[in-house]
């Protein structure tokens, strides 16, 4: 587990990748969900990339990605996979390995 | 079986289209393949060659059949399809490129993931209906899913959606092979049975005796009569190849042609014509009678008729046959140069019961031979049981007669009780023929004789077998004098006999030459007496006709006299 401070968390850029496959209600409650996470506690240094399967089956692929939705810390590194609506925001954070404010 | 309308999601049991894999007997055993649009699920151990059935599945349907494939490999799994190809001589890669098969790796690491709320596993069906699309692939291979059950912890959701994946499967008419790991008590670890209910086969592999054997049942098979028993199989760089048991059994038509034994006098011991076609013969006998020479020269009659023939041979190797052989007089290595024979030489202690009945039923139907010699069988007797063996050689017995083929065996028996051991295989056997060792005023011969033959009257005397630089030659023993003569007391019998014949001539000559000595003889003092009969015939007729001219002459002389006396009476006559 890596240790952050607070003065490096706020210097990197984080960048996310939401995987979703259409628009459904699970799909849209993790977008929403997420949206809220990282605006309380990244503010200014995120990124959310959403991927639709339905659009794009091939980028499946390259993350490994079987569960829906399925969250992808792509930065910093290492990679993290989170995967549900991001309901549970405790477990989110830990994912995500956030310290909460 | 009713055949009424029923909702189409429920199985119509009567016509359920197969998908035929492509794998040597597993077709056959299941009446036509796997059901058609539907999951089989695979389980067994680890290293039971589930993955190489899978794989071969994708890659004969490709190749085969036209139906491009998609194998999704869970874990390690990718490796190892690509090695299983390889092995097989195929290169996958090419493969991929032609768009006849995808293989997708997929990898589920259980640290990298925190679950966080409700999801589904729509990526897997994402990725999986992306390649089917890709290539129009018609079989699928999950290989292995229960590596879900590693990567997520929410059974519930997992099961669900394993349920949705195999309707899925159903719905776009894949056939798809699931395979599963061998669980303790039960069939798969995770239950996997469960929702894989169509076709269900387990793969066996088991170490008997420092032998393996690998086995194949098929546990369930909704809407068909298959084949409840286990099928030996066994994986080469050819791919699997089971062996499907003949549940047959004797209903293989016969033949009246007949083969010739390759010694013309052991043919005419076999009611004048030898072996019947498709029949099982049994040469027998103590070590060093010759039993391996009637295998050859057998193989050797066979292939100068232009027949294909089949050695399986279990104790010496193929050279070392060829030499043996051509010091009597038969070549095998002319015909196993242009192709007509097969030597194919092996240890029975190599494997199993089961793997060698399952090779020799591959090489059978790859060499298509019109004659098989399998020498010796005395061998399984050492790898299994008696029991054991009978039931082998009956199945092999039964899958050589379905196909009309002549196979001869040879078998060791061991002095003393000469017709004991064999006692356990006679009985599948239609000709039985046994050598053995005559031992007499000093010296030890060899005699053939026919113990029995099904359906033809069949000598029951016993010949002296001969090896001879110009082939194995059957004499006659000979029972001179109420006596039994083979060796060289027999021809030490036969030149007195000979002795005997030619005194016996003289003999006569000279018994023919005194008749006809005193033949001439007599003949001679025949005429001589007929020249006196016929001299003295000539003296009596002279005299007769003396005596006749006498007779006349007195007459005349009377009558004159009587005229020159005038005499009354002779007038008186002559006017009255």
């Amino acid at each position: 587990m890596n240790q952050k401070t607070v003065e490096q968390t706020e210097a990197e850029q984080w960048n996310l990748r939401l995987y979703v496959a259409g628009q459904t209600p699970r799909s849209v409650a993790a977008f929403a969900n997420l949206k809220k996470i990282c605006e309380e506690h990244l503010k200014g240094q995120y990124t959310i990339e959403v991927i639709d399967l339905l659009k794009n089956p091939i980028l499946a692929k390259g993350d490994q990605i079987l569960a829906i939705p399925t969250l992808v810390r792509k930065l910093p590194r290492p990679v993290r996979k989170i995967i549900g609506d991001l309901s549970n925001t405790e477990r989110v954070l830990v994912g995500l390995d956030l310290r909460p404010m | 079986m009713p055949k009424t309308k029923r909702a189409h999601d429920l199985t119509d049991l009567s016509s359920l289209a197969k998908c035929p894999t492509g794998i040597q007997g597993l077709d056959e055993i299941t009446n036509g393949g796997l059901p058609r649009g539907r999951p089989t699920l695979v389980c067994g151990a680890a290293g039971c060659g589930k993955t190489m059935l899978a794989m071969e599945f994708v890659l004969r349907g490709a190749l085969t059949y036209g139906e491009p494939g998609v194998v999704m490999a869970f874990e390690e799994n990718a490796k190892e399809f690509a090695t299983n190809f390889a092995s097989l001589g195929y290169n996958l890669n090419a493969l991929v490129a032609k768009k006849k098969i995808i293989l997708d790796n997929v990898s589920i690491e259980r640290s990298e993931i925190e679950e966080t709320g409700e999801y589904d596993l729509e990526g897997l069906f994402v990725r999986l209906g992306h390649a089917i699309d890709t290539i129009g692939a018609k079989r699928v291979v999950l290989d292995t899913i229960e590596a879900l059950f590693a990567g997520f912890s929410n059974i519930s959701i997992l099961r669900a959606e394993l349920r949705r994946l195999f309707r899925w499967l159903k719905d776009r008419g894949m056939t798809a092979i699931i395979t599963g790991e061998r669980g303790e008590g039960t069939l798969t670890r995770h239950g996997l049975e469960e929702y894989v209910a169509d076709c269900v086969i387990v793969l066996d592999h088991r170490v008997d005796q420092q032998t393996s054997t690998r086995r194949m049942r098929i546990l369930k098979y909704r809407g068909t009569a298959h084949g409840t028993n286990e099928y030996p199989f066994l994986i080469d760089e050819e791919g699997i190849t089971v062996l499907p048991v003949t549940s047959v059994g004797l209903a293989h038509a016969v033949s009246e042609k007949r083969v010739s034994s390759g010694i013309p006098r052991l043919d005419s011991m076999l009611g004048r014509k030898g072996y019947y076609q498709g029949s099982s013969v049994l040469v027998s006998g103590t070590s060093g009678t010759g039993k391996s020479s009637v295998a050859a020269a057998f193989a050797h009659a066979a292939c100068e008729r232009g027949e294909r023939c089949l050695i399986f041979a279990f104790e010496e190797s193929p050279h070392q046959i060829i030499r043996n052989m051509r010091s009597i007089g038969y070549d095998l290595g002319q015909w196993v140069k242009n192709g007509r024979l097969k030597i194919h030489a092996t240890r029975p202690s190599y494997s199993g019961l089961e793997t060698h009945l399952a090779r020799m039923h591959k090489q059978i139907a790859e060499f298509k031979p019109a004659v098989v010699v399998i020498d010796p069988i005395t061998n399984f007797i050492a790898v299994g049981q008696e029991d054991e063996v009978k039931a082998m050689l009956m199945r092999l017995i039964d899958m050589l007669k379905t196909q009309d083929i002549t196979t001869l065996f040879t078998n060791l028996t061991r002095g003393v009780q000469l017709e004991h051991t064999d006692a356990a295989i006679s009985s599948l056997m239609d000709t039985w023929i046994l050598l053995r060792d005559i031992e007499t005023a000093g010296e030890r011969n060899r005699g053939i004789y026919v113990l029995k033959s099904r359906g033809m009257a069949h000598s029951n005397q016993i010949r002296e077998f001969i090896l001879t630089s110009r082939g194995i030659e059957l004499r006659d023993v000979s029972l001179l004098g109420g006596g039994f003569y083979v060796g060289t007391s027999r021809v030490e019998k036969e030149s007195q006999e000979r002795a005997a014949e030619v005194a016996r001539k003289l003999e006569l000559a000279r018994a023919e030459q005194a008749i006809r000595r005193k033949k001439v003889l007599l003949e001679g003092q025949i005429a001589a007496l007929k020249v006196e009969l016929d001299s003295e015939e000539d003296n009596y007729r002279r005299l007769l006709s003396e005596q006749a001219n006498h007779a006349r002459r007195d007459a005349l002389d009377l009558a004159e006299l009587a005229e020159a006396r005038k005499s009354d009476s002779a007038r008186r006559k002559t006017e009255g």
